[in-house]
């Protein structure tokens, strides 16, 4: 199991490496000059190659990388030119909305399609079947930003029994103590109920829109994975030696057919990080995507570099944690590192 | 064979339904197995050898029904017990093997805990004795070093070594009936013969019953007590397996034996046999379902039949036997 952690991380390194030049670049290969953005319309050619300067700009753009890279080496992400802020910490304080977010999300889909799918293939052709067909098809065709415009619309502003979509917590509610930042868990942790609620109500749309679209791969990939292993040779051994259901489904078929789920699972996180920059848009949710968006907008160099450096190191960590999570399942993975 | 027979397969029907259309893959089978009896069960691919024992042991494909019949084991009918109940029995009191023991065990599961898994279900052994229990049947099987293969996985066994630790789970509980589904098919000759051996050597320790199907009539003989032939859903003929060689009445078996040279076997040998397998969807088959590739037939073939005594324990389905 060491060997597959050491030599999944060897096989990282590459990945970050180029991670590290493409962000660099394509910062720079974004259209609008930052310098003339921030010395404002009136500025005098002076002020804007001052500005220049004092941004690094004038320099040659190997020169340029040079101190990117450096800067990288010491946990350094520049400077918000509109929130004046280190990137590194105002990505740090954001990330925890994005990942309990993007986690929720995950969880619920992935508590709701893997038990569909399951029984899905285990009943073949019945009610729950059909369930499962329905919920395959009508997820995707539902876009992420759609559902969660439609939520609003439905749940607050037409039935009104969900709060306004406007961040994390009710203005009136204070947020609990930073411990791990997700603020589910903080509140948990001073027993904050009425925070724990109140964070609950402003997430469940966002996070509902986001699973709804995830139902739909994690049920279709569990559902036929489940089916082609339950019609293997070893499952018909299983109910030979006349073992008990309970074991033939889930110690002997699940276990097989969730490998395939694991590698869905990834992919449907990777997507969901992406999906980030659309949900926190139309829930005002106070996260890297929309910063990296409102950023954007501003031709704001340090923070979207930042944030797509972030997106990529978390995609390597999720494939390094994928990889390791199919090596704890399946040994023959394992002996291959 | 006065004693009451391990096993009693009367008029066992059995139809698939496919795109196609309905399929009557097994039409009224009888097939008696006495105690510590070895039968051969022998017939060319498709002939509804495996769904015999997949209906026997009640794991038939959804898609498969039984339509008629009973199978009597130990003053139960098989085919009419719950599947509750039936499943006691699988593994406990009838076992099957398979063919190809690589896909047939479980791959990411180590081979002493699939021992085990039987054991603990049918109560050979308490959860905590089974990993010792488990390796006590590796070394039954005569698996060199079964302390060390009881934590392997099957894919870092041979194909041999994995019909062995399949022979363990099957004999786990001392079942009083073993169905060996073409339990040498894909292995070396050398290991064949092993594997054989081994399965006749338990089998006589045990005094259990065995139905081994396979295609291949002379390592049917050589390990067999009686041979059961059967044919596109039919069984055609039934002797003691010397009577058979010696002679054979169904012209069917006569073909089989003439496509199988002497002593050594042959894997080519099912296929020498004019014609091809009827179509079982049609619904216009003759009683006898041979007929229409035999050279001796006649116009009352056509006509109801059924399996007759020819012999001392020698039974025939043909109008016209040899
Ligand atoms: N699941 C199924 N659906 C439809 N038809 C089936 C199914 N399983 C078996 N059959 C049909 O039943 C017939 C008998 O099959 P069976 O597997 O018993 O043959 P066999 O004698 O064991 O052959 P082999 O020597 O190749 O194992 C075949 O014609 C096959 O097409
Ligand atoms: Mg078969």
């Amino acid at each position: 199991m060491l060997n597959l952690l050491l030599s999944r991380l060897a096989t990282a390194i590459p990945s970050v490496l180029g991670v590290i030049v493409v962000t660099f670049l394509l910062t720079r290969l974004l259209p609008g000059d930052p310098a003339a953005y921030f010395a404002g319309l009136a500025a005098t050619p002076q002020a804007v190659a001052e500005i220049r300067a004092k941004l690094g700009l004038d320099k040659s753009l190997p020169e340029q990388f040079l101190v990117y890279v450096q800067d990288l080496l010491s946990g350094n992400l520049g400077t918000s030119l509109t929130t004046g802020q280190p990137v590194t910490a105002d990505i740090l304080t954001r990330l925890p909305a994005s990942a309990e977010l993007t986690l929720l999300a995950l969880f619920l889909a992935a508590a709701i399609a893997i038990p569909l799918g399951v029984l899905a293939a285990v009943k073949q052709g019945s009610w729950i079947d059909h369930l499962c067909r329905i919920v395959t098809t009508a997820g995707v065709s539902l876009p992420v930003f759609f559902t969660g415009l439609l939520f609003a619309y439905v749940f607050y502003y037409l039935l009104q029994i969900a709060p306004a979509p406007t961040g994390r917590l009710d203005a009136f509610l204070t947020p609990p103590p930073h411990r791990t930042g997700f603020y589910l868990i903080d509140s948990l942790l001073v027993r904050n109920t009425e925070a724990f609620w109140g964070a609950l109500a402003q997430l469940a749309l966002p996070a509902a829109s986001m699973a709804i679209f995830s139902l739909a791969p994690l049920a279709r990939m569990t559902r036929g994975s489940m089916l082609s292993v339950l019609g293997g040779d070893f499952i018909r051994t299983a109910r030979a030696s006349g073992l008990a259901p309970r074991t033939v489904i889930f110690t002997y078929a699940f276990r097989n057919a969730v490998l395939p789920v694991i590698t869905v699972l990834g992919m449907v996180f990777s997507f969901l990080l992406g999906a980030n920059v659309l949900v926190e848009t139309v829930f005002a949710w106070p996260g890297i995507g929309l910063y990296a968006v409102n950023a954007l907008l501003t031709s704001d160099y340090a923070p979207v570099q930042g944030f797509v450096l972030t997106m990529a190191v978390l995609y390597i960590t999720l494939n390094l944690a994928i990889d390791l999570l199919y090596g704890l399942v399946d040994p023959r993975v394992r002996l291959d590192a | 064979m006065t004693a009451a027979p391990a096993l009693k397969v009367e008029n066992l029907s059995v139809e698939f339904r496919t795109r196609a259309g309905v399929v009557r893959v097994l039409e009224a089978v009888d097939l008696e197995v006495g105690k510590g009896e070895t039968v051969a069960l022998v017939g060319e691919s498709g002939s509804g050898k495996s769904v015999t024992a997949f209906a026997t042991m009640g794991i038939l494909d959804p898609a498969g029904r039984v339509t008629s019949g009973s199978a009597m084991f130990g003053g139960a009918d098989l085919l009419a017990l719950p599947e509750r109940e039936l499943a006691e029995l699988r593994g406990r009191e009838l076992s099957m093997i398979f063919q190809n023991p690589r896909t047939a065990l479980n791959p990411i599961r180590r081979v002493g805990q699939q021992i085990a898994d039987v054991l603990v279900r049918h109560g050979g052994a308490t959860r905590a004795q089974a990993p010792q229990a488990a390796i006590e049947m590796l070394r039954r099987v005569r698996i060199p070093d079964p302390e060390r293969r009881a934590r392997a996985y099957p894919f870092e066994l041979s194909g041999g070594m994995c019909q062995r630790v399949m022979i363990a789970i099957a004999l786990a509980c001392r079942p009083s009936l073993l169905i060996a589904d073409e339990p040498t098919t894909g292995l070396d000759v050398t290991t064949q013969a092993v594997i054989m051996d081994l399965i006749g050597e338990l089998a006589r320790e045990s005094g259990m019953a065995t139905v081994f199907i396979t295609h291949d009539l002379a390592l049917a003989a050589e390990y067999c007590d009686r041979i059961v032939v059967m044919h596109a859903g039919h069984i055609v003929e039934s002797a003691p397996s010397a009577q058979l060689f010696a002679g054979a009445r169904h012209p069917y078996t006569a073909r089989l034996l003439a496509a199988t040279p002497g002593e050594t076997d042959s894997l080519q040998g099912l296929q020498s046999i004019p014609g091809n397998l009827p179509d079982l969807r049609r619904t216009d088959l003759p009683a006898c379902r041979y007929s229409e590739r035999c050279e001796r037939r006649k116009p009352e073939c056509v006509s109801p039949l059924a399996l007759a005594k020819v012999g001392e324990r020698h039974l025939v389905a043909c109008r016209f036997p040899l």
